[in-house]
């Protein structure tokens, strides 16, 4: 029996939310009626030119500066051609040779272990229009009408293309996560995979674990979902490993994700005869990337994510909890806010992530709409310290902060939280426990501490809750030791 | 009384500011021209009549006020493949019959901003591909010296139009000689500037990389006025040039005492016609008297020139012509899926000699093939731009023949495209080395049809190519007209 290993390279179209179009002064806006943000460029129209768009130029520098490529001195633009009635000029302004990026690399965790996946190329291309065909098979074979939108048509993309480096679905899916992570933190786009703005190709084929040689790869075009992408890519793996055993080939082909069914389908075989008749576009100039600008787009690199849960990690966040903080921004916020104003930061991150998201989730609401800030989040942070509040208390205090009831002690002595730390009224309510169960203190004396547990639930019931149970444990032990 | 139509721009405009006459007198006598010629000439494919009288209206009223600039009031053609809010432009094309364009070309705008008046539309070999204006859908283009030849191409209709006095000037675009070929078979001045210096935006593509925009006129000081009013830096075209404009009409009358004039010895020997090689050889003599630094030189890459022309010149077009789809605009042939109807429109909107470029085009891009002919034809311009620059070390500007024959017959070169490709041999080469070029009429042949001269130079060499065609015309003293043209032109 073979050891399959798979291999799999990752093609990503990222849409950049720039303020005008990738050619043309259009605003990038999917809202809009069908075909109102276009003009005589995007549209193809006899005698209209492209002119290249630098806030997109930067943003895919930004892009390849964020993944660690080179930025390319000089790099040209290619016309691919092929017809297709949403793709105006019926080519598209794309790059070939001397991309703008090359050479990169992304770090992703899988399953906790730390793994790089080489980056080929980060390059330029423009989207093209939406066809909605109307019909039975909702293809453009056999459709009855086509309906175009040209809106999309021009709208700046970015291609990130990686190395085979990746083994398994889970890395392919821990990798689309890591990008569409940078992507956001870059600000160059919202990555949202469920309206397109970010779509993955997939490059897979298998091979006997030990071997080099590459085994036929298919591709599955147009993933729109992470979750799809692990399960396209597994199933994918599942199939040709089941065909070769099987003493069949692998043919190489575009396949289709039928999300539905869980399985891929095999697309229209012409691919691999396709020719797009590559070469450079002569409209426009081949564009210059000097040392100063490459400084200008590194000077602007922000934290980027991996960087930031390090940094968390280090403030005392477990690996988790910082995790899900930088991947909510806002909470991100908060919680270096509170941290820098000298709230503890593992008690801060825990009750972000779980009190608070869960608030957040049942209310359906943003962290701004609530009463919740960093100083309100100091103040309870404060407040455990100097023994105010029990841990259990400050839960529900930062529920009520949460709802907009006021600050931590407010909503604490309104609702009569606080702790007593008063030790005689503490010892007093110990002494008359210990009191009502004098076979308990036996036990304790003679060496079984078993019961010291039940004594502090009875203080804690007979206080209402307001004693530190640290306190009390220390009293009764205190006495029993006497 | 001199007909207004048989004015140069420089004289229409002294008289317009003189108050002799109105912009709406001299759009009346273009049209009156019109009227009498275009029933043989069919050198329009548009009149814009009332567009044409209400921008003559406007000129007027400016002129009256003082306006100084040098075209306001100047009635004046546009080859149709430049676009036109508006206007309907077809390039000469079933494609794009009808289609009236929602915006207008930088070059169009700036003309409407120098107060020009755009009479009509010209005609033209089918998206500028041709040597004869026999391409065009709508019909040819004849010649106005004589109505059984061609008046040259692809700019025949502009270059026929100023001849016989239906514009007082025009604007043509020049991919591989397609103003200046035509000009020197009509006997009119016509200038491909350097590439980059008017902008493309709105100039329906043939070729991206070797398209301009050039004027066409009755002499040189006027190709240099119309030229003046469209050149500089647009931000809608990438590719346009953001210098320092050369000074055109500076030194028009600084005559050619040292300046040194290189004769390009590919272009003045075999297949070309002997009576325009002596008409070349005495106008390099005249300018020697004049005081000119003669030197004969080589260009050896030039030999190249024409092949790599026929395959970077198409590729470019497989690409450019693709947007004529039926999807978006002009002409739709309905079928049976999208592909059918795109394969459709396609096969009965384009003409076969731009079927044949486009096919062309596409096998020379298709992999495999790609670098024996695309890649090898772009090695050849790198060596024939090396070539001339190494030329414009010893010489200020460069002279030939501008066309190798004068006007060839209505339908002698059709059946043959090679033949027909040959009308552009001494022409081509500039385009792909991106400098300028221009056309100044010499003399006559024995059949009374006019010979051309062109004076090319080094990239923004205009100073200095205009200063030297000026004194070619002046040395000239060409003052023939078309049999069509109903007078003489006044002497300047």
């Amino acid at each position: 029996m073979t050891d399959w290993e798979a291999v799999i390279g990752l093609e990503t179209h990222v849409e950049l939310q720039t303020n005008s179009k990738m050619f043309c002064g259009c605003p990038v806006d999917f809202g809009d009626e069908p075909n109102t943000a276009v003009c005589p460029v995007c549209l193809a129209m006899p005698g209209a030119l492209p002119v290249p768009n630098e806030q997109a130029i930067e943003g895919i520098l930004s892009i390849g500066e964020a993944l660690d490529c080179t930025l390319t001195e000089r790099s040209l633009f290619y016309r691919k051609n092929y017809f297709y009635p949403d793709l105006p000029k019926n080519y598209q302004i794309s790059q070939y040779t001397f991309p703008l990026c090359v050479d990169g690399r992304l770090d992703v965790v899988v399953d906790g272990e730390p793994t790089t996946v080489g980056i080929t190329r980060v390059h330029m291309e423009e989207d093209t229009g939406k066809s909605t065909h109307l019909g039975e098979s909702g293809r453009i074979h056999g459709a009855e009408n086509t309906l175009l939108d040209f809106n999309r048509a021009g709208v700046p993309l970015v291609e990130v293309v990686s190395e085979p480096d990746i083994r398994s679905p889970e890395q392919a899916r821990a990798y689309g996560v890591e990008l569409q992570r940078i992507v956001r933190a870059l600000g160059v786009s919202d990555a949202r995979l469920e309206e397109g703005s970010m779509r993955f190709d997939a490059n897979i084929s298998v091979r006997p674990v030990g071997t080099h040689e590459l085994g036929t790869r298919t591709e599955v075009k147009n993933v729109n979902s992470l979750r799809s992408l692990q399960r396209t890519i597994a199933h994918e793996i599942e199939r040709q490993i089941e065909i070769l055993e099987a003493g069949g080939s692998i043919h190489q082909e575009t396949r289709h994700w039928d999300e539905a069914k869980g399985v891929t389908r095999s697309g229209r075989t012409k691919e691999e005869s396709e020719d797009y008749r590559y070469f450079q576009d002569p409209d426009l100039l081949p564009l210059y990337i000097d040392a100063q600008w490459r400084e200008r787009v590194a000077a602007r690199r922000p934290e980027l994510p991996a960087a930031k849960r390090k940094r968390y990690a280090g403030l005392g966040a477990d690996r988790r909890t910082a995790e899900l903080l930088v991947d909510a921004g806002d909470l991100a916020v908060l919680f270096e806010d509170a941290v820098a104003e000298g709230a503890d930061a593992r008690n801060v991150g825990i009750w972000l992530t779980g009190e608070v998201v869960r608030y957040l989730r049942s209310e359906d609401v943003d962290v701004a709409d609530t009463g919740l800030t960093a100083s309100s989040l100091v103040d309870l942070a404060t407040m455990i310290d100097e023994g105010d509040l029990s841990a259990t208390a400050a839960k529900d205090v930062l529920a009520s902060v949460l709802a907009g009831e006021g600050g931590p002690r407010e909503v604490a002595e309104a609702r009569d939280l606080l702790q007593i730390s008063d030790v005689s009224a503490i010892e007093t309510e110990v002494s008359a426990v210990l009191h009502e169960h004098p076979e308990a203190l036996e036990k304790i004396r003679s060496g079984d501490s078993k019961p010291i547990g039940f004594l502090v639930g009875q203080v804690m019931r007979s206080t209402g809750g307001k004693a530190d149970p640290r306190m009390v444990q220390d009293l009764i032990r205190r006495k029993a030791g006497g | 009384m001199t007909d207004l139509a048989d004015l140069t721009i420089a004289q229409a405009t002294a008289g317009l500011h003189a108050g002799e006459f109105t912009a709406i007198d001299l759009l009346d006598a273009v049209e009156r021209r019109a009227a009498v010629t275009e029933a043989e000439l069919h050198a329009y494919l548009t009149l814009d009549r009332e567009g044409a009288r209400s921008a003559a209206h406007a000129a007027d009223e400016a002129i009256k006020s003082g306006d100084p600039r040098p075209l306001l009031g100047i009635p004046i053609a546009v080859k149709d493949n430049m676009v036109t809010r508006g206007v309907e432009t077809t390039a000469g094309s079933q494609i794009l019959a009808g289609w009236k364009p929602p915006y207008s070309g930088t070059a169009v705008l700036r003309l409407e901003e120098s107060g020009a008046v755009m009479v009509g539309k010209t005609n033209l070999d089918e998206f500028a591909m041709g040597s004869s204006t026999e391409n065009s859908a709508y019909g040819p283009t004849r010649n106005p010296w004589n109505t059984d030849t061609v008046p040259g191409g692809s700019s025949g209709g502009s270059a026929a139009v100023v001849a016989v006095g239906s514009a007082l000037g025009a604007f043509g675009s020049d991919t591989g000689g397609s103003i200046r070929q035509p000009a020197s078979l009509t006997g009119t001045v016509g200038a491909k500037p350097t590439y980059g210096l008017v902008s493309r935006y709105g100039l329906i593509a043939f070729a991206s990389s070797l398209d301009q925009i050039g004027p066409i006129a009755r002499t040189v000081p006027d190709a240099a006025t119309l030229l003046e009013a469209v050149v500089g830096w647009d931000p809608l075209d990438a590719t346009s040039y953001h210098g320092d404009v050369p000074a055109i009409s500076r030194s028009l009358n600084a005559g050619v005492a040292g300046i040194r004039v290189g004769v390009v010895a590919e272009l003045i020997g075999e297949g070309i016609d002997p009576e325009v090689l002596a008409a070349t050889k005495a106008a390099v003599d005249r300018l020697a008297d004049a005081g000119a630094e003669i030197v004969e030189l080589s260009l050896p890459a030039i030999e190249y020139a024409l092949s790599a022309y026929y395959l970077i010149a198409p590729a470019e077009c497989s690409a450019n012509l693709a947007r004529f789809d039926g999807v978006r605009y002009g002409l739709r042939v309905d079928g049976s899926t999208t592909e059918e109807m795109m394969a459709r429109t396609r096969a009965e909107g384009f003409g076969p000699e731009v079927t044949r470029r486009i096919l062309l085009g596409t096998y020379a891009l298709s992999a495999g093939y790609y670098d024996a002919f695309y890649g090898q034809a772009q090695r050849v311009r790198t060596l024939l731009r090396r070539d001339f620059a190494e030329a414009y070390e010893q010489v200020d500007v460069l002279v030939s023949p501008t066309s190798p024959t004068t006007a060839f017959e209505i339908g002698s070169k059709t059946t043959d495209p090679l033949t027909m490709y040959l009308a552009d041999i001494c022409t081509i080469a500039t385009n792909l080395a991106g400098d300028p070029g221009i056309s100044v009429p010499i003399s006559l042949d024995k059949e009374g049809l006019p010979i051309g001269f062109q004076v090319m130079a080094p990239a923004l060499g205009e100073e200095v190519m205009f200063r030297v065609a000026a004194e070619v015309e002046r040395l000239a003293e060409f003052t023939a007209r078309p049999k069509l043209a109903t007078s003489k032109v006044v002497a300047p």
